[in-house]
């Protein structure tokens, strides 16, 4: 439900970034979200075109990248690979750890387009 | 082949605004900033004028019907003549939660999101001027029964408490890891009804909290009988003495 809100946030943003480069058009927006950043990719997908209809970032391509959930173990220092409820050291099964990655909620990088060479 | 202007290759190149654009000419502009940018600077913006007010703000968040209102209305009456309570309220609709409050003894304030089912930071600064911020020691900002939108929303809020009632399952944790995983503290609610129900068990939701590696305190209450309403309390007067501690948010990269 509240992918929309999201996508006025990222289309915010990547008019900043266009503005910044006259004569540009927005073709990319690369987002990286974590697992744990309460944000559904596929439903960001859905919504990202319909939001981006008339701006300066229609027709442009939505990337996300999905890094995995990884916790650091504060006991015995492991590093594991997890599942998003289950933030357990594999080697000593504690719930002490630290997250490394998997809640990153943000835009990594706009495409841009001169227009000049775009009408060639 | 490109489903769109039928060229040999699909990559390479894409389709903007009715032209042509090959993406070797392209160029790549690194951003690196937070989805919520916006959001995330009034939250900023928020915690000033809380900060600013020595006010302690904390964002009650569940599932509807975990007992939240009703907390808050025995919260407000235990603390009556020795703490200046506030509340917001998000709803969709109705200002029935802060008509109780407003009976409870404490200012209110109703935010009816229509449709919306999160309350964001700029809603919640509309809210806070209408407010007599001086006159408050603690804003229970108390959002929209949910549990998925409102955890990914930095209000301005220093500490967050997630609601549980013993009606919901006690997996809750399990199903809804970002929710829980923001917790600085989860509340069991209703516990006077855990025997009318049976099957939930206090040790599980908590295994499955701590699953989701949050150290943070659980405690047990009934806004009914007032069983556990003192350690409620007690926390509550421990953050507050603790002070007002920066940017409780752990996301902002």
């Amino acid at each position: 439900m509240h992918e929309l809100a999201i996508c006025q946030s990222i289309l915010r943003q990547a008019a900043d970034v266009a503005a910044a480069h006259p004569a540009s058009v927005v073709t990319r927006v690369t987002l990286r979200i974590g697992p744990l950043a309460g944000v559904e990719p596929h439903l960001l997908r859905a919504a990202f075109p319909l939001a981006a209809a008339g701006t300066c970032c229609a027709g442009a391509l939505l990337a996300i990248k999905t890094p995995p959930v990884r916790v650091e173990c504060q006991l015995c220092g492991t590093v594991s690979r997890v599942r998003p409820n289950r933030l357990l050291c594999f080697a000593c099964g504690t719930w002490r750890v630290a997250l490394l990655e998997g809640d990153e909620m943000r835009i990594e990088s706009v495409d841009l387009f001169e227009r000049e060479i775009a009408n060639v | 082949m490109c489903d769109v202007c039928g060229c040999a290759t699909a990559t390479g190149h894409v389709h903007v605004a009715g032209a042509i654009l090959h993406t070797e000419h392209g160029r790549n502009v690194e951003v690196m900033q937070a989805l919520l940018r916006g959001n995330d600077q009034q939250a900023a913006h928020n915690r000033a004028h809380f900060n600013a007010a020595g006010v302690l703000v904390v964002n009650l968040m569940s599932s509807p019907g975990a007992g939240k209102t009703s907390l808050l209305e025995a919260t407000i009456r235990a603390l009556r003549g020795r703490l200046k309570i506030a509340v917001i309220e998000g709803d969709l609709e109705t200002d029935n939660d802060a008509r109780r409050i407003r009976g409870a003894g404490a200012q209110a304030v109703q935010i009816t999101t229509g449709s919306a089912c999160h309350l964001d930071a700029a809603m919640v600064h509309a809210a806070l001027h209408t407010l007599a911020l001086r006159d408050v020691d603690i804003l229970f900002i108390e959002n929209v029964g949910n549990l998925v939108c409102p955890a990914s929303f930095d209000l301005g809020q220093h500490r967050n408490v997630v609601l549980l009632s013993v009606t919901e399952g006690d997996d809750k944790p399990q199903k809804y890891p970002v929710m829980f995983r923001a917790a600085d503290l989860l509340a069991i609610t209703k516990t006077d009804l855990t025997a009318a129900v049976g099957d939930f068990q206090v040790l599980r939701a908590l295994r499955h909290f701590r699953h989701l590696a949050n150290p943070g305190p659980m405690l047990e209450v009934s806004a009914r009988t007032g069983a556990g309403m003192a350690a409620w309390l007690g926390w509550l007067a421990a953050e507050r003495e603790a002070g007002r501690p920066a940017a409780a948010r752990r996301q902002v990269d």
